[in-house]
């Protein structure tokens, strides 16, 4: 009994000091406690708990021994105290950031660096060049009118191409509304964004949408939806799904912070959690909401603190540093495939940008804070690695920026010479089939159409039937 | 939750039984009547099964749900149904047996969550499997809402049809059932309806049941499935063993008749029923009841032509009176059949308040209220 109690003593003071999450604070809440704890070694209560499943079977075996112990079915190698002492989590350090990039370009640990060679690199930095030139050029296509609605991701280029090369190319994403940058990693053409945001003739998602809201089943991206977190349960179906059917891929599933507070999101990670299913919940956390700050969207520690709560396996990373971002979300994907379980990912980082042509930020945060921000911008940190390390220069940096402009003009004059699919596309894929009753109503709008074609003008930038 | 339900289906069996006029649990006769609900004193009429459709056995209607259901995993290896503690088999028994049967990886509790049962099985879905999802009863459906409404509904329309969640069935228990009050009796089917792009299907028996489900679980549109609670026992019938599908967006007649029209659906139909034999007896009214079936697309057609023919229509339905769906039915009618209508469309439904404990028998649209209708729009 004095041998078990000094073990156990030793396991909490000295283990769970180095405990991922609650680190030295659950070691201040423990320590000043008497050394009471005795957790005898002949019942599953001392059962190894080394993965999140043995959690479920800890909970699920329990032996109700009549002795002073507790067995409750809520809980798992359970102990009581008798003192009281509640858990203030301000009190405890707030989870620390992984980085490898500092924002001088240089590695902070050499061991750390991702060895993914010169041509990947500049790949990775030339595409975030190229979104971030796509957001300018069709920001300002809105302002004149030319599209709808845009929303730029200024500020999460390096969280959307460090992802998105982390992943593999089949990995199944559910993204939120601000991951453009995976799509164009993946090969979505200018062509293709910019035909969504128009509504054109060429448009896969035929037209039905505003802006920003796309899709593409060959490049394995689900259709953007608006309401928020939806995607999230969806998330963990199709990855159960995929377990199921035994495949070798993953699902990437992007959130905001705003985002994070819905319902929806609580249930994605509950069920993930609780059906263990590899999932990458990848949270970009921006700072904002519209103009909701962080502080009156959360009163705990960011989203990566939540994961515990779920048994979720969580980290939280600089979202700023590209690098940061590929090595974790890589290493997150091992642990979802081999451990066939939900991982957490905060991506800590600033939205540059207005929330959408409709913001004006400047009503709710200060110039000096962007321009703060502006100076810690994830293309630049970027730049001054690959420059550091001779493989890229100002010259080539002017000479890429100036043909991305160009290749972003001339499709967005390509797109906007296109018409946009006949009226009748409206009735399509409501139904796998057009009910009889949606037919009618179809031929009804088609004859008004006919009858009236002198009061539509707008019809001449229609496709004919 | 699982000893409240126990608690609650043997308050109703008990509340049932006592009004039996035979023996033993199940009619050992197909004609006899399982049960009289109290003073709106209908019985479960058991229907034959089609004779092309072969061999069959007796079934109840959460039996007939459980075959269909076995039926889809044997066949289909992507079957998969989750919910709130389906795995033991079901507060309402409906998925006995088919855990050990085909796998705890195919048939699973999840969380109580009915947002994520909806959301994980619209995922699933998309992902090519056939996802049958169980709300444990249709008044919790709602923190479902935006995931059915805003998500299932859309998905194929939003993408151009480069995704779609067809395969995706939800199934609760649905209507009054004797004592259940505001939270256990609620038919949801009109906030439903109201939504292009899914299905709503509520079935009157265990024949219907099993083939429309099938149906649902086929259809490549995501489907709701409304199952009536209180004929999970008390509906008894000669179900066909193989698998059969009834065509979904087809009103069924049960009748045939030519002086007034009655459509309802679920349990609602065994009232008009008896109310058409009451009409024959005592008005010596010929009534032509329809069973709607499938709420949402659905069949103006049939209901069109039957009151064309009789120039009088009555919808019954549990659900409150304002915005049901006998609104949607009534002004479609109005429209289609104008110069035919003898008399003006009569709708008698629950009336609109909450659905009550103790008053529930003055609550629902009984016989004899549908009775005074069809008196009104004779005499009209």
């Amino acid at each position: 009994m004095a041998v078990n109690r000094s073990i156990a003593a030793f396991q909490l003071r000295h283990v769970a000091r180095f405990h991922p999450i609650f680190g030295r604070g659950i070691h201040r809440t423990l320590s000043s406690t008497t050394t009471r704890f005795s957790i005898p070694d002949d019942t599953p209560d001392t059962m190894q708990i080394k993965t999140s499943h043995d959690v479920t079977e800890a909970m699920k075996n329990q032996r109700l021994v009549d002795d002073d112990r507790p067995h409750f079915p809520g809980t798992w190698k359970s102990s009581y105290v008798d003192t009281m002492r509640f858990i203030k989590p301000e009190l405890q350090d707030t989870i620390p950031i992984y980085r490898v990039l500092n924002r001088e370009g240089d590695i902070v640990n050499e061991s750390e660096e991702p060895k993914l060679g010169q041509d990947m690199i500049l790949q990775m930095y030339k595409t975030m060049i190229k979104l971030h030139t796509m957001d300018s050029i069709l920001y300002n296509a809105q302002r004149q009118g030319r599209i709808a609605f845009y929303m730029t991701a200024d500020g999460e280029e390096g969280a959307h191409i460090g992802s998105a090369a982390a992943l593999d190319p089949n990995d199944e994403v559910y993204a939120q509304y601000r991951e453009q940058g995976i799509l164009m990693w993946r090969g979505f053409t200018l062509n293709q964004f910019i035909d969504q945001c128009i509504g054109n003739v060429r448009a896969h998602g035929r037209a039905r949408q505003m802006p920003l809201h796309y899709g593409s089943r060959e490049l394995h991206y689900i259709t953007i939806s608006a309401p928020l977190s939806t995607e999230m349960p969806q998330a963990a179906g199709t990855a159960y799904a995929m377990k199921r059917a035994g495949s070798k891929n993953c699902v990437a599933c992007y959130f905001g912070d705003g985002a994070a507070s819905e319902g929806d999101a609580h249930a994605a990670f509950n069920f993930a959690s609780t059906l263990e299913v590899p999932v990458l919940f990848i949270c970009r956390n921006n700072g904002y909401a519209i103009s909701t700050h962080s502080y009156e969207q959360y009163r705990g520690d960011g989203i990566a603190s939540r994961g515990a709560g779920y048994g979720m396996c969580s980290i939280r990373v600089d979202g700023n540093d590209t690098f940061a971002v590929y090595n974790a979300i890589k290493a997150a994907r091992e642990i979802a495939m081999s451990e066939s379980r939900p991982v957490l990912i905060e991506l800590m980082t600033y939205r540059l940008g207005q929330h959408g042509t409709s913001d004006d930020a400047s009503a709710y945060r200060s110039k000096e804070e962007t321009e703060y921000w502006r100076r810690h911008h994830p293309i630049d940190r970027l730049r001054k690695y690959v420059t550091k390390k001779g493989w890229w220069n100002d010259e080539k940096d002017e000479r890429w920026l100036n043909e991305t402009r160009k290749m972003v003009l001339d499709a967005l004059d390509g797109a906007e010479a296109q018409l946009k699919p006949n009226p009748h596309e409206m009735f399509n894929d409501v139904y796998d089939e057009m009910p009889p009753r949606l037919r009618k109503q179809a031929e009804t709008l088609q004859r008004h159409l006919k009858e009236h074609k002198d009061e539509y003008p707008l019809l001449q930038n229609f496709a004919p039937k | 939750m699982a000893t409240i339900i126990r608690g609650f289906l043997k308050a109703s069996a008990a509340n049932l039984f006592c009004r039996l006029r035979i023996v033993s649990k199940y009619p050992t006769h197909l004609s006899a009547p399982v049960l009289s609900r109290l003073s709106s004193g209908w019985a479960y009429t058991p229907e034959s099964p089609p004779e092309d459709l072969g061999e069959s056995v007796k079934m109840n209607l959460f039996q007939s749900v459980t075959n269909a259901m076995d039926l889809s995993l044997a066949k289909d290896p992507t079957a998969i149904i989750f919910g709130e503690d389906v795995a033991f088999g079901g507060v309402f028994r409906c998925t006995v047996g088919l855990a050990d049967k085909y796998g705890k990886d195919r048939v699973f509790n999840t969380p109580l969550c009915e947002q994520g049962i909806v959301g994980f099985g619209i995922g699933a879905a998309a992902a090519g499997a056939t996802a049958i999802a169980e709300i444990q009863f249709a008044d919790y459906i709602f923190p479902a809402f935006d995931q059915i409404v805003n998500e299932a509904a859309k998905f194929r329309y939003r993408c151009g049809n480069q995704f779609d969640c067809g395969k995706l069935t939800i199934r609760a228990p649905w209507g009054a059932v004797g004592h259940g009050a505001l939270y256990h009796s609620q038919s949801p089917e009109a906030y439903f309806a109201h939504t292009p792009g899914i299905k709503v299907v509520i079935p009157r028996g265990p024949i219907q049941a099993k083939g429309l489900l099938l149906s649902c679980i086929q259809d490549q549109n995501p489907c709701i499935f409304f199952e009536p609670k209180i004929l999970y026992r008390a509906a008894v019938e000669q179900v066909p063993v193989q698998e059969y599908t009834i065509p979904l967006s087809k009103a069924d007649i049960l009748i045939e008749g030519s002086d007034v029209t009655l459509v309802a659906w679920g349990t609602q139909v065994q009232v008009l029923r008896e109310v058409a034999k009451m009409a024959q007896e005592k008005l010596g009214v010929s009534c032509e009841l329809i069973d709607l079936q499938t709420i949402l697309p659905w069949d103006t057609e049939t209901v069109a032509q039957s009151v064309s023919k009789t120039g009088r229509l009555l919808v019954s339905h549990e659900a409150p009176l304002t915005s049901g769906f006998a609104a949607e039915i009534a002004s479609t009618i109005q429209t289609e059949c104008f110069l035919n209508l003898e008399a003006p469309i009569e709708r008698v439904c629950g009336w609109d308040t909450p659905f009550p404990h103790v008053f529930e028998p003055f609550y629902l649209p009984d016989k004899w209220r549908c009775l005074d209708a069809i008196k009104r729009m004779v005499n009209y």
